[in-house]
């Protein structure tokens, strides 16, 4: 049972997350999306979709992640003791897997025979062609031009996955648009097609169902911390894309109210320019794609491009439910620099001997602010939820090294 | 079962007017501020006499999930040229000065209005002389967020039926519709194929036996032979993308954009009389 006055007794019947969240589809749309959360609903309650679920998180993901004691990073910042929940180290090298095995599953299950989905950093779009060349389904990822060409290794592997890539030239060609051209897609191709949305985004039941895919990451962590230290951990850090490895990570704490729990949006260039990608910090609520949450728009509700040097952050809204968590008051919410998540990326590079993604390097950028302040018996959990095999380029760019 | 309203009468007069003449409407769409303020301003002051009886004006939005590229484009344009929702009302109340007969109805999506004001947005609509909206992204689910404050004044919000709304759903989508309803004749966004004939006249009959309400089709209707065969089996027919894409070809000659989007006009509204 959930208990009253829970934080994680959301989305109620209509989808919403207090003022977050709903149905803000065409109709064509509709009576799929419910079919969906008809679907989803039985699936929660089937012991054997569970049972399978876990038998490919265990053996073909590579779960649980290990929750790693980062004793260098600890004791370069002189306070906190820093574990990181290692979801970079996965099956396709993110936590984007964990969503892409339960819908695909979900897919299988109601008989659709075509895959779509839309990417960013491409981590999700490789999660996806990984998923549905191991359950031999087609697959279609909309992509934004702009990202093909600063995520080349990734595009790469999708395509040896079997994928068929399809640019996105509208607006700015990122996250946004390739977003679009799949709710396009999946308007016309409406008898066959199920959509894998990669965050938690989207009309309900999408918020819902890839938090609970994600959940693992949070549930996994609590028992693994329990184990290690006896308690709970006290800060919880994650970066905030759409909010899906950060909800994952968060969710099963909402009610644990000794649990800090804070997640990093992307700063961009700061956010005292146009040039970000801080929803929350930055933006008013609104609706699209399916959802109202917190937006970067114009006064003329004209959605804004985000800018991240974080293909995977350049998303101009959030997850509804982080929307519900800042108003609320239960998660809170700053933001990281593109110059502060690449000095952070060097940094436990070095130090720990792990590549990570560009977006958990946001995340880290947090946990060097704050981590020296805090007592050598604070607990802090950062999710690195991605390796930065794919990001090597994009960095090398940066940093004016030629390759 | 949906009944006429009586609160918005552009739309119903025009419907009865058609049905005592056994004519069917001519729904013209266009994008407010495409390709610029002026050069729309004169489409929309035209159309009327250009056989359109109803217009309908499209809100720009930088994201229109349920439009093709021509609509997607258009609405680039316009935004580029400075259009706002305050500019598209605007429009309607200028083009109300000489005409207060022809119903105009704003089709687009939500963030516009919301980030607007919803209570505001539907009394200056009103007062600009709107007659109905159509909004893209308001299923019936979503009712209470602009659809009832509409109706309370006395816009006619307009739904859009599509070829997977079966028929556990159709009365739910009927419930709270007034003016017409707009069957979207395929599955997928505008600027696609022509829809199939008799599948469209088959979704005509199941909705009518639902509603007295007009019908009218929408979607991938290009030519004035396309136009006539759907006016044939609806109460009205919509051409949108096949408009638009006259503005995007006379982009190097602007001079020639509005007459030749008028003359085009005229031609899908005389397929449609042609019945
Ligand atoms: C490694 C990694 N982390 C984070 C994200 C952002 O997504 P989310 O906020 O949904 O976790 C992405 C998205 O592509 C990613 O690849």
């Amino acid at each position: 049972m959930e208990q009253k006055n829970s934080y994680r007794a959301g989305p109620d019947e209509k989808g919403r997350f207090g003022l977050y969240g709903g149905r803000f589809v065409a109709e064509t749309l509709m009576p799929l999306i419910l079919d969906l959360e008809e679907n989803y609903e039985a699936a929660k309650n089937d012991a054997a979709f569970a049972a399978q679920l876990e038998d490919l998180q265990t053996h073909y993901v590579g779960r649980p992640s290990p929750l790693y004691f980062a004793e260098r990073l600890t004791a370069h910042y002189g306070g906190a003791k820093i574990y990181l929940k290692r979801d970079e180290l996965n099956h396709t090298g993110s936590h984007k897997i964990n969503n892409c095995l339960g819908q695909i599953l979900l897919a299988k299950r109601m008989g659709k025979t075509r895959i779509i989905a839309e990417t960013g950093a491409g981590q999700h779009g490789v999660a996806v062609a990984t998923v549905a060349a191991r359950f031999g389904l087609p697959c279609t990822v909309f992509m934004g031009a702009t990202d093909i060409e600063r995520q080349k290794p990734n595009v790469f592997r999708m395509k040896l996955l079997g994928a068929d890539i399809r640019p996105v030239t509208s607006g700015a060609g990122t996250l946004k648009d390739a977003m679009n051209e799949a709710l396009r897609d999946w308007v016309t191709n409406v008898e066959d097609t199920f959509y894998i949305i990669g965050t938690v985004a989207g009309p309900h039941p999408y918020p819902a169902m890839v938090r609970d895919f994600q959940s693992i990451i949070g549930r996994e962590t609590k028992e693994q911390m329990l184990a290690r230290e006896g308690r709970l951990p006290d800060t919880l850090i994650a970066c905030i894309g759409g909010g899906s490895n950060a909800m994952g990570l968060f969710h099963p704490f909402l009610d644990d109210g000794e649990v800090d729990i804070i997640g990093v949006e992307a700063g961009g260039f700061g956010l005292d320019t146009p040039d970000h990608a801080a929803s929350l910090a930055g933006g008013e609520p609104g609706v699209l794609h399916g959802n109202r949450t917190y937006l970067l728009q114009d006064d003329d509700g004209q959605i804004i491009e985000g800018h991240s040097i974080s293909a995977g952050l350049d998303y101009p809204g959030i997850g509804p439910e982080h929307a519900y968590l800042r108003d609320t008051g239960r998660v809170t919410y700053v933001s990281a620099t593109d110059k502060e998540a690449l000095e952070a990326f060097q940094l436990i590079t070095r130090l720990e001997g792990i590549i990570p993604a560009l977006e958990p390097s946001h995340a880290l950028a947090h946990v060097g602010k704050i981590a020296g302040d805090l007592p050598a018996d604070h607990l802090l959990v950062m999710n690195m939820c991605g390796r930065g095999d794919k990001d090597v380029f994009a960095v090398a760019d940066h940093l004016n090294v030629e390759l | 079962m949906s009944s006429h309203s009586t609160d918005s009468p552009r739309i119903d007069a025009l419907f009865d007017r058609l049905k005592a003449d056994k004519q069917k409407a001519f729904v013209a769409f266009v994008t407010a501020g495409d390709p610029d303020l002026d050069i729309s301003a004169q489409i929309l002051a035209g159309l009327p006499q250009a056989g359109a009886d109803i217009i309908e004006l499209g809100m720009p939005f930088t994201d229109p999930m349920a439009d093709g590229p021509s609509i997607q484009a258009a609405s680039q344009r316009a935004l580029a040229a400075g259009q706002t929702l305050m500019g598209t009302l605007d429009m309607v109340r200028d083009f109300r000065v000489t005409n207060d007969t022809t119903p105009i109805v704003l089709m687009g999506y939500y963030n516009p209005i919301y980030i607007y004001g919803v209570d505001k947005f539907v009394a200056d609509a009103k007062a600009a002389g709107v007659d109905g909206l159509i909004i893209v992204d308001l299923p019936p689910e979503e009712d209470d967020e602009l659809c009832l404050p509409a109706m309370a004044a006395g816009v006619n919000f307009i739904r859009l039926a599509t070829p997977t709304t079966d028929d556990k759903r159709l009365p739910e989508v009927l419930n709270n519709t007034s003016g017409f309803v707009y069957y979207v004749s395929i599955t997928g966004i505008t600027g696609s194929a022509a829809p199939q004939q008799q599948a469209v006249a088959d979704n005509i009959a199941r909705i009518k036996n639902h509603t007295k309400l007009p019908v009218c089709v929408g979607f991938g209707i290009r030519t004035p032979a396309q136009a006539a065969a759907m006016a044939a089996i609806a109460d009205g027919v919509v051409v949108g993308s096949a408009l638009v894409d006259v503005i995007a070809e006379t982009a190097e000659n602007k001079a020639e954009t509005a007459e030749e989007v008028l003359a085009l006009a005229s031609a899908l509204a005389e397929g449609v009389k042609r019945t």
